[in-house]
């Protein structure tokens, strides 16, 4: 107490004029205080400088970070096709059979030969076009459901014994059912695509609003949300990132789905090119089909995490970083 | 109260809860929550509820919020019952709640955004009431690139925005370091200087209670009843220095021996009966109010 007392004394005098019950007094010292209390140095140190200096160093640490990244890549893809090259040329018969696999060259021959041809760029657009029918119709339904699932008890009750049950049938299963379901071809590819690619998606959205923190929905309660605009306005935007791991996932689902399709009852696209030229024997066809598919499911993928980082800047400061 | 008729008149934001009486669950692990409280906040006036952990503080809170039903009692704002949130109240939460998808300035705009209030006007008030925060130039940054203390100071603006007529702060600061604490006090003294609405202000904080408020409500441990009702009688505004005061040490001493009690009998009861003394601890003149 002793040592506090004379703090006071020395630090502020005006203390005691606080202390006056005079009203008058308090109001003029008051009018002081509140001079003087803006002056009161901005105590939490803003590090702006020191923020952007540790920016530019993480920056340096990204760029040497993804060269080696590159690297990497570079290596692993230079392997396998190293493995292939030396299978291939020597005939490699060891348990696996290279006996009859084309070699890198003879894939590159075919690729030059038949690559740029209408048929096989009309079977690319065939493929893809599946693929993004039933993959916008795919993410059309699943978003807004598992929402819905995912918020209302109601919901999740009506539709999730369904979606349990639908679940574990993978897409392929669907095949004969499709053919028998819809009233041509082209319809029930895109349906066993659209299979594929709705469970993952709508199962990340409904973990995306599951994860979603209560106390964002409160919070925006309490500025005045309404039903709709708390939908649109947080729990869209709070389940975005597993909405869009389940786009991830679903894509890579669909494309399986999609080439299993067309192997089995298609006619046109990259499954049913790949199947053909087995059928023809035109072994180099084959693994052409097989890269291009593989081509193709990493461009689709690398859009929808391109769409992603550009729709969710704000990650790349969550705690964790991105993904 | 402490407030002059002229206030009473301009000012709405009268809160007053009347025989609350709360209940969770049932039968066997029914948790009576809140027991026979009554409070009320005037218009203007800045009110703390001090009790320990787990005596329905937050629980209170909720319901003047409007997320949750009472068993029994009511509570009112300006004379209606309260049944639902709603931007006349702002809130600020214990755990961050920015949405962290939204830039800093568009957290302040979310309430006048929900209310309908168009674009321009929205960043107005939103870069007005940021640079009272004295985050203006954060406007632009994500809620992940602040610290604890930022994104408390974004809370409460945001809160603001909207011009509700109360304030509700459910242990605001109590996830802040100590030194942190007492800035984001002033801070706050501050803000509500100027907009002289009316706050119930929850902490375990004996001396940011103090420090912020007109009255303190104390709550007995579990279930949560009202103790004792102190006034502040510290004139404003306030000031760090105050803290210094014989006025100041006098209150901290005079809440401290009333919470001491309560913190004992939140805890389980063998310590109540043996103190703790008995537990090999040592209680010093301060009594235990570090505990708490
Ligand atoms: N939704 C709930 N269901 C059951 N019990 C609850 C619920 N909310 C709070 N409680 C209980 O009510 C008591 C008071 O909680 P709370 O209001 O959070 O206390 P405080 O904020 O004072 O620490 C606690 O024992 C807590 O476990
Ligand atoms: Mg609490």
């Amino acid at each position: 107490m002793g040592s506090t007392a004379t703090a006071k004394i020395v630090a502020l005098p005006m203390v005691d004029k606080h202390a006056d019950p005079e009203p008058v007094e308090t109001k003029a010292s008051a009018a002081q205080m509140s001079a003087a209390e803006i002056q009161v140095p901005e105590p939490e140190p803003i590090p702006t400088v020191s923020l952007t200096k540790v920016f530019l160093g993480l920056l340096g640490y990204v760029t040497r970070e993804r060269m080696i990244t590159a690297l990497l890549a570079c290596i692993s893809i230079g392997a396998l096709f190293l493995f292939w090259y030396l299978g291939t040329k020597y005939r490699l018969e060891f348990y696996i059979r290279f006996k009859n696999v084309p070699t890198p060259y003879e894939v590159y021959q075919q690729l030059t030969q038949v690559g740029l041809s209408n048929k096989y760029l009309f079977n690319i657009a065939m493929s893809v076009r599946r693929i993004l029918l039933g993959f916008m119709i795919a993410t059309i339904i699943g978003v807004p459901l598992g929402l819905a699932i995912g918020k209302y008890e109601r919901v999740r009750d009506f539709f999730m014994p369904v979606v349990e049950i639908m679940r574990p049938i993978p897409a392929i299963a669907w095949v004969p059912m499709s053919i028998m379901l819809w009233p041509n071809n082209e319809a029930s590819i895109v349906f066993i695509t659209f299979i594929g690619a709705f469970f993952p998606i709508l199962l990340n959205t409904i973990h995306g609003v599951h994860s979603l923190d209560g106390v964002l929905v409160r919070a925006a309660r309490c500025l005045g949300a309404s039903e709709i605009r708390l939908f649109m306005n947080v729990i869209l935007p709070g389940s975005l990132p597993h909405i869009f791991t389940g786009l991830a996932v679903g894509m890579g689902v669909a494309w399986v789905s999609l080439i299993a399709a067309e192997m089995i009852s298609g006619q046109f696209g990259v499954g049913y090119f790949t199947w053909e030229a087995y059928s023809l024997v035109d072994y180099p066809a084959i693994v052409l089909g097989m890269i291009t598919i593989g081509v193709l499911g990493l461009a689709c993928s690398g859009i929808i995490r391109m769409v992603g980082v550009l729709l969710m800047p704000w990650l790349a400061f969550a705690p964790g970083g991105r993904r | 109260m402490s407030m002059t008729m002229t206030e009473a008149e301009t000012h709405k934001g009268f809160i007053d809860v009347r025989d609350m009486g709360v209940t969770f669950g049932a039968n066997d692990n029914k948790v009576v929550a809140v027991d026979n409280v009554s409070l009320n906040v005037q218009p203007g006036e800045f009110v703390s509820l001090i009790g320990p952990s787990g005596c329905g503080k937050s629980t209170l809170l909720s319901i003047v919020a409007g997320f949750v039903k009472p068993t029994r009692g009511e509570a009112l704002l300006d004379g209606k019952a309260i049944t639902k949130p709603g931007s006349d109240r702002g809130v600020v939460f214990q755990q961050y709640s920015l949405f962290p998808w939204l830039s800093v300035r568009k957290n302040v705009e979310f309430g006048l955004k929900m209310a309908g209030v168009e674009q321009s006007k929205r960043n107005t008030t939103a870069r007005a009431l940021l640079d009272l925060a004295g985050l203006l130039s954060f406007e632009n940054h994500y809620p992940d690139q602040l610290s604890g203390g930022m994104k408390q100071r974004i809370g409460i603006v945001r809160a603001l925005a909207t011009s509700p007529q109360v304030l509700l702060m459910d242990e605001p600061f109590g996830a802040l370091d100590t030194q942190t604490r007492v800035v984001m006090q002033e801070i706050l003294t501050n803000i509500w200087q100027q907009f002289r609405i009316s706050v119930l202000f929850i902490t375990h904080d004996i001396e940011e209670s103090i420090f912020l408020s007109d009255r303190i409500y104390v709550m007995t441990a579990r279930p949560g009843r009202i103790k004792a009702v102190i006034k502040v009688p510290l004139p404003r505004p306030r000031t760090a220095e105050m803290t210094d005061t014989p006025e100041f040490m006098n209150l901290v001493q005079e809440l401290k021996g009333l919470i001491r009690e309560e913190s004992l009998a939140a805890m389980a009861p063998e310590i109540k009966d043996r103190g703790l003394s008995g537990f090999g601890m040592k209680v010093g003149p301060k009594g235990v109010g570090e505990i708490f």
